[in-house]
């Protein structure tokens, strides 16, 4: 068992033939990934390496192919649109791993995508991967491990840095997942430690937040009155300056409100276990499993 | 809006303040808030005033920034103030409005000190505003319907500008109304999405780049996200997420990051000789920290970058690199060839980079 993504997973690529789509198709295939179709406008009736179909439209991969969950890797300016027409295709799960998407067309699509019940993973973020069974994005499978920690995280490469810590201690993980550092997204930290708290195969969660916003607080009380199981949380930013985007576009304490400082009180509140580093995620995991 | 117009020497300003021929506002240009408070805006009565006070906010310097061009707007007589303003908001995930009567101060210590005086309204932007919630927001500001009516108006304008620059944010501050019951806008800004100026140049066009840090801008031009702080430890890190948790564990070890600085995912060479030229420029950092966990970013690539950039310039102070993951064992062997060594373990190099500058300072 896993969240968002398992065995029965059939993954159509929006912009397959794109530099990011076709280079992380190879690896995601590569991963045992069951990726059914591809979606490049214009060149419908090709195949990617020889082995997977190519559409005009999702519609096409939908209906020909058996797609049930889509990855798009377009340019900013096209991704909003490709998003729509995985929701309106009826593709149910839809990650977006473009960065750069103008926010105003994030504030468009969310509702269109939400009406339409599918749930959309990003943008600007890593995607997803279940270890041993599917990856779905960018995040690199050797250094994961199959096992029974849920991972939550709004960065790429922070996350990799804490799932290598855990893999290498041989604590293995169900399902890694990256909602992205964009202030407008379409699943937050809540719908997915919702997943962890159902899914039999997670016993304890990490939490990957940063500084800005208010996900991490509202996250954290989610966790107070709706978790069961242990959450160990770490808060990037600590030392940012405020009024200054940090990389990530959601990445800004605007006024005082956003702090590492608030949403580090926030996880004390709801009992999260703090990681002071990132390699505390052992020690911090090993002694909630243990308790 | 009222009458007006830019200029950027005395003797324009008194001619627009004749041509007015009445009290004038001579406002700074600059983009930065608080121009009041910094002596940035002035009455004058007439043009030889007028020309007298453009000559003392000329050349000024507000937060850092030299002020070239003054508008020069007829001074209104002010019966009320209000503010009228729209951000992006992450919580309904919409555009929303939010007025005040309480209009010509600091909108954020009104909202802090006395919430209940600003009026909210989500807009769905696939819709935009309504004429019905322009006309709700104008009526909670002015119980005067003509003047309601106006606002509204203005209102409707305001969301066409927001949605159509790709705003974050605008704001009317004050709105105003005359003793003949007008309604106006007299002093407006306007912030746009990052993410928009690569679809729409235009927008970047009146972007200041006096307004940065030379460093900061550098950095835009090479495509790095570079922020300058205050300590000793230049970092280079792969990702916003790690590059922020890289100088919070340089903070937890002792030492000060001198920057933040994403090199970004697809990291070609190039990408890090500019990264190092910006962060030796810098003379307060003595130790530079590399961290990169290769995913996408291959860590030959940054490996290659680190040996060209000391082939292109002298770096004068030590250097602590922390590469694993994607093609590590090919970048061990590139600077291990002319003689550098990296770590594959970040509070290892952390601690390292550290103790270096603090050696050195």
């Amino acid at each position: 068992m896993s969240i968002f993504v398992d065995a029965s997973t059939r993954l159509v690529v929006q912009g397959i033939t794109g530099r990011d789509g076709s280079f992380h198709t190879r690896q995601m295939i590569a991963y045992g990934t069951c990726v059914v179709a591809g979606v490049t406008p214009g060149k419908g009736g090709q195949t990617f390496d020889g082995t997977v179909p190519i559409f005009h439209t999702v519609t096409d991969a939908v209906r020909n192919a058996g797609a049930n969950t889509s990855v798009i890797y377009v340019p900013p300016a096209l991704a909003a649109g490709a998003i729509a027409e995985a929701a309106d295709a009826g593709i149910r799960f839809i990650v977006c791993i473009t960065e750069g998407i103008p926010v105003l067309d994030m504030a468009r699509v969310i509702p269109f995508v939400r009406e339409r019940g599918s749930r959309l993973l990003g943008p600007n973020c890593p995607g997803l991967i279940t270890p041993g069974v599917a990856k779905v994005g960018i995040i690199p499978g050797q250094i994961c491990k199959a096992g029974r920690v849920g991972l939550v995280s709004r960065s790429g490469t922070l996350t990799y840095e804490v799932v290598n810590h855990l893999t290498r201690q041989g604590i293995g993980q169900s399902t890694c997942v990256g909602i992205g550092g964009d202030p407008l997204i379409g699943t937050n930290f809540i719908d997915v430690l919702g997943g962890f708290q159902d899914d039999p195969a997670t016993d304890a969660i990490v939490m990957l937040g940063e500084i800005g916003g208010t996900d991490e607080q509202k996250a954290a009380a989610f966790v107070r009155s709706s978790v069961t199981k242990p959450v160990v949380g770490f808060i990037a930013g600590q030392t940012a300056p405020k009024g200054r985007r940090m990389g990530h576009a959601g990445a800004i304490i605007s006024g005082s409100s956003g702090t590492a400082e608030e949403k580090i009180l926030a996880f004390e509140a709801a009992g999260i276990g703090i990681m002071r580093r990132p390699v505390d995620v052992v020690a911090e995991i090993r002694a909630r499993l243990k308790a | 809006m009222p009458d007006g117009d830019v200029a950027s020497t005395p003797d324009e300003v008194e001619a627009i303040a004749r041509r007015l021929d009445r009290p004038v506002v001579v406002k700074a240009q600059v983009h930065v808030g608080g121009r009041g408070k910094a002596g940035g805006v002035k009455l004058a009565k007439n043009s030889a005033e007028a020309r007298e006070v453009a000559g003392r906010i000329l050349g000024m310097a507000i937060k850092g920034l030299v002020v070239t061009r003054v508008l020069v707007v007829p001074a209104e007589d002010i019966v009320s103030e209000s503010y009228v303003g729209l951000i992006m908001d992450r919580e309904t995930q919409r555009p929303v409005f939010m007025v005040s009567a309480a209009g010509g101060v600091d909108i954020e210590e009104v909202a802090a000190a006395t919430p209940e005086k600003i009026m909210r309204i989500a807009v769905d932007p696939r819709y935009g505003l309504f004429g019905h919630q322009a006309l709700g927001l104008a009526l909670s500001l002015y119980p005067d319907f003509s003047q309601a009516r106006a606002a509204a108006k203005i209102m409707q304008q305001l969301y066409q500008v927001f949605a159509g620059n790709g705003a974050s944010l605008v704001e009317i501050n004050p709105l105003i109304t005359t003793p003949l019951g007008q309604v106006l806008a007299l002093d407006a800004k306007l912030s746009v999405d990052d993410n928009e100026l690569d679809r729409r140049p235009d927008l970047a066009a009146p972007r200041d780049d006096s307004a940065e840090a030379p460093s900061e801008v550098a950095a835009r031009l090479a495509g790095l996200t570079f922020i300058k702080l205050d300590g000793n430890v230049g970092c280079v890190v792969n990702g916003a997420g790690l590059a922020m948790a890289t100088m919070d564990l340089v903070k937890y070890y002792g030492g000060e990051p001198a920057n933040f600085l994403d090199i970004g995912g697809s990291s070609n060479p190039e990408k890090v000789v500019a990264a190092l030229k910006i962060i030796t420029a810098d003379p307060a950092v003595k130790a530079i920290l590399f961290n990169i966990f290769g995913g996408i970013t291959r860590t030959d690539d940054v490996a290659n970058g680190i040996v060209e950039a000391t082939r292109q310039f002298k770096v004068s102070v030590p250097v602590v690199i922390r590469l694993t993951g994607t093609n590590e064992e090919k970048a061990f062997e590139i600077l291990q060839a002319v003689g550098m060594r990296a770590l594959s373990d970040m509070d290892e190099a952390v601690k390292q980079a550290v103790e270096l500058a603090k050696g050195a300072a």
